[in-house]
């Protein structure tokens, strides 16, 4: 398939999910901000944002502020509406190749991002709404294309942006003043449930954490994500290698997976700021080495040229 | 707020009722300051918007309570009900003082009967109890606690005095309402939260669970904690799902348990396995045909011998209903005063025992100004408001009190305390009452801060019970200290790092190659 093809897949699969995860972690955030006073309001809104990777436009950043920055800034790629839109003009250019279900849903998406009342009590429902539609999409992705390659890429950027995602929610721990925090990081990843059910009394930040950074069942913990994304390499990847690998992006990936999956974890609470580092860091290399690999030959049309 | 609270003072002063948010002259009281000046910001667009969102999300995530076989929402009203900390001081020691002496009374009744050896209550009035239950006499539950969750019914009366009305403790529900009510409030009305500290009612789940572990038969280390429900017919089904979902327990029926040797197993994918407490939520005489009802198809046969032999726990245990007996409840304030040599916190509500020939007369002369109720009715079932009935009701109930007086109480109409609520296009006052929930682990009676607040829709109706009309308030009590809650943890910044790197260094060639080569 065409290089352009397979990165418009990719990003499409890596923004929902970042629409996705953003949203999630803005739905409960928002809660703990509304009752906080006012000028601590505004301190861990502007920590809030620096965790969702962006930094303030002004002086003056409250919680409008914040809303606008994480929802409706469209010219944002860490905002949910920003990441929304440029996964439908990634499928605009992939038009052919995705399917008119899949297509359809993120158009539909991308005009309704307009529909909503941009202040808190409308937040919320934004928030479900794109939960929603992020899930929709997924869907369709998963069950209207076939699995061959450009659905592979789509998966690939979407669990690596799975990875990054439950990382950032993990670090908002670090955000948080008042009590409970860990509630919140899994009502975030939507795993209070299945938290909850495999771990009966035992409750706690440290539990919690491990849970979302290690679990080997749960589909958003990021040892499951970047199983997923270490599994779709594979596939990607024709050449049956004995021994060593010759895909960074592979390994990459699997080193940080191998590494958390077999870390030990008495330490983990104090550890977990460098864990959510280097996954982050992880993520965003085997994203550079992907696209070097697949998407953009300038190296090695540069070497074509100085031989002839 | 000018048009939202148009002619309010005015229907207030008609109902002569204590108003929670006003005082006299439609003065916002100072415990609603903040929730007055956040609908002060509303109009009635902004309003009715936010209480259609908020329907939709109890429709949407179910939170739904079964009427005539079908599935309702809760209504769910969208002022809140505070109660300021002073106030809730009182009725958390007055609720926790009398879960203990019911507790006592209920281990005292099942066994030595003291109560009655002195003369305090008469043995006949326990004995004929419809729900004293011979079946558990004669010994103590294991884990020592017999009223592990409890809901005591409060009304505050036109003086604004808070007064018992009931006390549920055989199988108490609501607080799956007063779970979803507070999530769905801090979506509906994030305004009035901010500068207050509402005490948080999350944390129910967990001390639940942990009491219900802590009263596990002894010896086993790692208790197994179910939640049995009658089924998805019960009308309080979805707190079922809720309460065992949120302790991450199983929820099982009947037909999934097995008494075997005294001791109590379900039936799971890897066989058989054992069960050491049982929070049930099925009536008692449902429970074990074997004991009670033979035609029982909810229940499990053997629960009550394998409890008896100290194999299982039933949380609340069996027999508990002669302690919420409505003559029992006559009695408690004399019950407080025997077991705890304290005075009663919280005043009951004057009652009239009808089997005092008296007090029969009495009442039969005024039936038209009381209320009376069947002593072991629930749900508001049975009771008859004497100034709302017609000839033919009163007279009925005349000829029942005749027969039975034993089956009845009479209490004079209490002009319950109101609330502001939304009614159309405006807020109207409506009567509310009060059920705060405790938790007893053995050791301390925990009471979660708040409770239901019920809310009679209709105005001028004291029936808050949701199958005849009723809807919901969420509940909240405010901290002493409006600032901050009491455990304030120390902020860290993002970055701050002292640790020693964990991960191996990052040492890739192919990187570097890259690097070196661009």
């Amino acid at each position: 398939m065409l290089s352009r093809i397979a990165e418009s897949l990719f990003w499409i699969g890596r923004y929902v999910e970042r629409a996705d995860g953003t949203a999630r972690i803005l739905d409960v955030h928002l809660e703990r901000l509304n009752h906080l006073p006012l000028e601590e309001q505004r301190s861990v809104a502007r920590e809030l944002l620096a965790v969702m990777g962006a930094k303030p436009q002004s002086e003056d950043f409250g919680l409008p502020e914040l809303l606008h920055a994480l929802a409706y800034d469209k010219q944002s790629a860490s905002s949910i509406a920003g990441s929304l839109g440029a996964a439908r003009e990634n499928a605009r250019r992939a038009r052919e190749t995705v399917s008119q279900s899949l297509w359809e849903s993120l158009n539909t998406t991308y005009y309704g991002l307009n529909q909503h009342r941009k202040d808190v009590v409308g937040t919320y429902r934004f928030c479900n709404w794109v939960l929603e539609r992020t899930a929709m999409v997924r869907g369709l992705a998963d069950t209207t294309v076939s699995h061959d390659e450009s659905w592979l890429f789509m998966v690939l950027g979407r669990s690596l942006e799975r990875a990054d995602m439950t990382a950032r929610m993990l670090s908002t721990r670090d955000v948080q003043s008042a009590g409970m925090s860990w509630v919140n990081m899994l009502r975030c990843a939507g795993a209070y449930e299945s938290f909850i059910r495999t771990r009966r009394a035992a409750f706690g930040d440290q539990h919690a954490a491990e849970f979302l950074l290690l679990d080997r069942l749960f589909p958003r913990s990021i040892v499951y994500a970047l199983r997923d994304a270490d599994e779709c390499l594979a596939k990607l990847d024709p050449s049956a290698q004995r021994v060593g690998f010759i895909n960074d992006a592979r390994r990459i990936v699997g080193q940080a997976r191998t590494f958390l999956e077999f870390h030990r974890t008495d330490d983990l609470m104090s550890e977990l700021p460098e864990h959510m580092e280097r996954v982050q860091k992880a993520v965003t290399q085997a994203s550079d080495a992907i696209s070097r690999k697949y998407f953009n030959q300038a190296d090695e049309h540069a070497w074509v040229g100085e031989v002839s | 707020m000018s048009d939202l609270f148009q002619d309010y003072s005015e229907a207030a002063a008609r109902s002569g009722a204590y108003d929670e948010m006003f005082a006299p002259g439609h003065v916002a009281r100072k415990s609603y300051g903040q929730v007055s000046g956040a609908l002060r910001e509303l109009s009635l667009a902004d309003v009715t918007a936010r209480a259609d969102s908020m329907a939709r999300t109890f429709l949407d995530r179910g939170v739904t309570f079964d009427y005539a076989g079908e599935e309702r929402p809760f209504p769910l009203d969208i002022v809140p009900r505070v109660i300021p900390a002073d106030e809730w001081d009182v009725l958390e020691r007055g609720v926790a003082q009398r879960v203990k002496a019911l507790e006592a009374f209920l281990n005292d009744v099942y066994g030595r009967m003291a109560v009655v050896t002195d003369g305090v209550i008469p043995r006949q009035l326990v004995t004929t109890s419809a729900h004293f239950h011979r079946a558990v006499h004669g010994f103590e539950p294991s884990g020592g606690v017999r009223v592990h969750v409890s809901g005591i019914d409060v009304v505050r009366d036109a003086a604004g005095t808070f007064r018992v009305l009931e006390d549920n403790v055989r199988v108490p529900s609501g607080v799956s309402y007063v779970l979803e009510n507070r999530r769905a409030m801090a979506k509906g009305l994030p305004e009035a939260f901010g500068q207050q500290h509402i005490r948080p009612v999350e944390e129910y789940p967990r001390r639940l669970l942990s009491a219900l572990r802590k009263t596990a038969p002894a010896g086993v280390d790692d208790p197994t904690v179910v939640v049995l429900t009658p089924g998805v017919f019960n009308s309080a089904y979805f707190e079922h799902t809720l309460l065992a979902g949120l302790m991450g327990v199983e929820l099982v029926e009947g037909r999934d348990l097995i008494c075997r040797g005294n001791r109590v197993y379900m039936r799971t994918t890897a066989g058989e396995q054992r069960v050491d407490v049982i929070y049930k939520r099925i009536d008692d005489d449902f429970l074990d045909p074997l004991q009670f009802r033979s035609d029982s198809m909810l229940g499990c046969p053997g629960l009550v011998n394998a409890a008896r032999a100290g194999g299982v726990t039933i949380a609340n245990a069996v027999g508990n209903g002669v302690a919420d007996d409505k003559l029992v409840y006559s009695y408690v304030p004399d019950l407080i005063r025997y077991y705890l040599h304290e005075e009663p916190i919280i005043a009951n509500v004057d009652t009239f025992r009808l089997e005092e020939k008296e007090a029969r007369e009495h009442v039969l002369d005024r039936l038209d100004e009381l209320v009376v109720k069947p002593v072991d009715g629930s749900g508001g079932k049975g009771l008859v408001i004497g100034p709302d009935a017609s000839k033919e009701e009163l007279d009925a109930l005349r000829k029942r009190v005749i027969a039975d007086p034993r089956g009845w109480i009479a209490q004079p109409v209490l002009q319950l305390s109101t609330v502001p609520t939304l009614s159309g296009d405006k807020f109207g006052p409506r009567h509310v009452d009060l059920r705060p929930f405790a938790v007893n682990d053995g050791d301390d009676v925990w009471v979660l801060p708040g409770g239901l607040t019920r809310v009679a829709l209709k105005e001028g109706s004291l029936i808050v019970n949701s199958s005849q009309g009723g809807g919901s308030k969420d509940t909240w009590v405010l901290a002493n200290s409006p600032q901050m809650p009491a455990e304030v943890i120390p902020r860290q910044s993002v970055t701050v790092r002292e640790q020693v790197s964990v991960w191996p260094v990052e040492s890739n060639w192919r990187d570097r190659q890259t690097e070196q080569q661009q």
